[in-house]
């Protein structure tokens, strides 16, 4: 089973959902396709949709919520 | 008793900004830095630096119980807040000083009574300072809303009591057209909000920003004068100046002392500003809110008086009279104030932090730069987008205005995007120079003009 990353293409804190009051946009164990926005990156005060890029089975996180991230760091992993 | 040692609750420009003035003082400074900021500029000027926690504000300046303790450990006078964070919290202020510290700002109850908009509104009433005209509350039919209305004018503002950040909001023009909205809103606020009470405000149409330095010592309170800061995105200001360019004189003692007169009926202390909206045609203005704190955009009003308003909040804090009489105070010139962000104008203003490979800051009579750059720094992406503020001053707005633009082409900054082009397009656009301006200007000249997007659409083509 080849596994992809998803990786944040810039630096800031990771956000799972889109506020605390909601679910988080993927649980883990969840499939996406690419379109999917798979968490958002505040980047000095400003929110930034993180797309999953590819499809894929079984989504792992790898950041916590509300951790920092840096650009190129992988979020999350897919089974394809 | 004088303060001798104080901690810096903030960060950035204003952390510097604070050392710089406490030092000029011979006040020793701590600057707490969160993990994300051990290389800031305010943390290699102060004399003793305390890491208060992980980079998320939440986690560190917004964590008073750890800016206490870090006080405390480090033995200083005095708390200063700087703006934002915890500057306008009151509970944040009352924990300093039952620490047996200095709050350098009001008191608590000062900053929760003037925090808070309906009592501050109500303070702004009882001090004869005019309101936006609107409802007192919820109106609960139509009939109540016509009386309203017959203060208001058209157009007016139909308002979800339960709505807030822009939402649940319509304006009706014409009675027609408001005994038309009117049901639907009340319709609409109860879906989205599952309240229909409705209030209405008074529209004020190509309003300015004016807003007026005051600056009290719990007995006396005085005025710097006023700001403008018309020039906004997304609520935000970009470009402060001092004085307002076309406010009649007798508006602008109207004004002032309209400030001054909210602020004494509390006995205010520390600075602090009081922001109105201006319609130009009346020459009406009406109260918005009371900022309980120093203000970005202060050093204009500082290069048109000669007075340093940090310098003062020590002093004052630390229990001296006001410096100056009112009679004392005295404008002289014109000061405009550039925020450079660390955002791209051809690019929808997207923010982007990164290293400073290179800073040439320009130099000059009339010409300040407030920043935390230096060469190397890297800019993190927890925080604000601000990087620093080019503040130029001149005897004239028209001579303050080419001053700028030289001292803009001057300022290099390179390694991350700058707000330095859509300045410049300002500061030689015709509308800013001859100050036709309002609120909603900017936003709209960034919609239909060309200049910040002729690189986008090379690209394309």
């Amino acid at each position: 089973m080849t596994k992809r990353e998803i990786r944040s293409s810039l630096p800031g804190t990771f956000y799972r959902a889109s506020s605390p009051d909601v679910p988080p946009f993927k649980a883990d164990g969840d499939a996406v396709v690419a379109a999917d926005t798979i968490g958002l990156v505040e980047v000095m005060k400003t929110f930034v949709a993180i797309a999953a890029g590819t499809d894929g089975a079984n989504i792992r996180f790898l950041v916590e919520n509300e951790e920092p991230v840096m650009a190129g760091q992988v979020i999350a992993e897919v089974e394809e | 008793m004088t303060i001798r040692s104080v901690l810096i609750a903030n960060r950035g420009e204003i952390a510097v900004r604070i050392i710089r003035a406490a030092q000029a003082l011979g006040i020793r400074t701590v600057q707490v830095y969160s993990a994300a900021d051990a290389d800031m500029l305010a943390v290699r000027l102060a004399d003793e630096a305390i890491n208060i926690g992980s980079p998320a504000p939440k986690k560190s300046y917004l964590n008073g119980a750890a800016i206490v303790a870090a006080a405390r450990a480090a033995g200083v006078d005095a708390v200063h807040p700087g703006y934002g964070f915890l500057s306008e919290n009151g509970d944040f202020a009352d924990a300093v000083e039952a620490a047996g510290m200095i709050f350098i700002g009001p008191s608590g109850d000062a900053i929760r009574l003037l925090g808070d908009k309906v009592q501050a509104r109500a303070v702004a009433a009882r001090a004869g300072v005019p309101t936006v005209p609107g409802s007192d509350g919820r109106i609960e039919d139509l009939a109540a809303a016509r009386a309203v209305i017959a203060r208001t004018g058209f157009p007016v503002m139909i308002k979800a009591a339960a709505g807030g950040g822009g939402r649940g909001i319509r304006i009706a023009h014409s009675e027609a057209e408001f005994e038309q909205q009117f049901p639907l809103a009340t319709a609409e606020a109860l879906a989205a909000f599952g309240d229909g009470g409705l209030y209405l405000e008074k529209v004020v149409t190509r309003a300015r920003h004016v807003e007026v330095q005051i600056f009290g010592d719990g007995d006396r309170v005085v005025h710097f004068f006023e700001r403008e800061c018309s020039l906004q995105r997304r609520r935000q200001k970009v470009w402060e100046e001092a004085p307002a360019a076309r406010l009649p004189e007798a508006v602008r003692t109207r004004l002032c002392a309209s400030a001054v007169a909210l602020a004494e009926t509390v006995q205010y202390r520390g600075a602090g500003t009081v922001e109105f909206l201006y319609d130009e045609t009346t020459q009406d203005f009406y109260f918005i809110e009371v900022n309980t704190r120093i203000q970005v955009e202060h050093p204009v009003t500082e290069m048109i008086t000669g007075f340093d308003l940090v310098q003062e909040m020590f002093k004052v804090a630390g229990g001296a009279p006001l410096s100056l009489r009112q009679d004392q105070i005295v404008r002289r010139g014109h000061a405009i104030e550039c925020r450079i962000n660390a955002e791209d104008p051809s690019r929808d203003f997207m923010p982007a932090p990164g290293t400073v490979t290179r800073l040439r800051v320009p130099e000059g009579e009339g010409i300040r730069f407030d920043t935390m750059l230096y060469e190397g720094y890297t800019v993190p992406p927890f925080y604000d987008s601000l990087l620093g503020k080019l503040i130029v001053w001149a005897e004239t707005r028209e001579a303050c205005l080419d001053t700028l633009t030289t001292a803009l082409q001057g300022l290099v900054i390179d390694g991350v995007p700058t707000t330095i082009p859509l300045h410049l397009a300002l500061a030689g656009n015709a509308a800013v120079r001859a100050s036709d301006v309002h609120t909603r200007f900017l936003e709209t000249w960034l919609e239909t003009d060309a200049i910040l997007h002729s690189d986008d659409r090379a690209e394309v083509a």
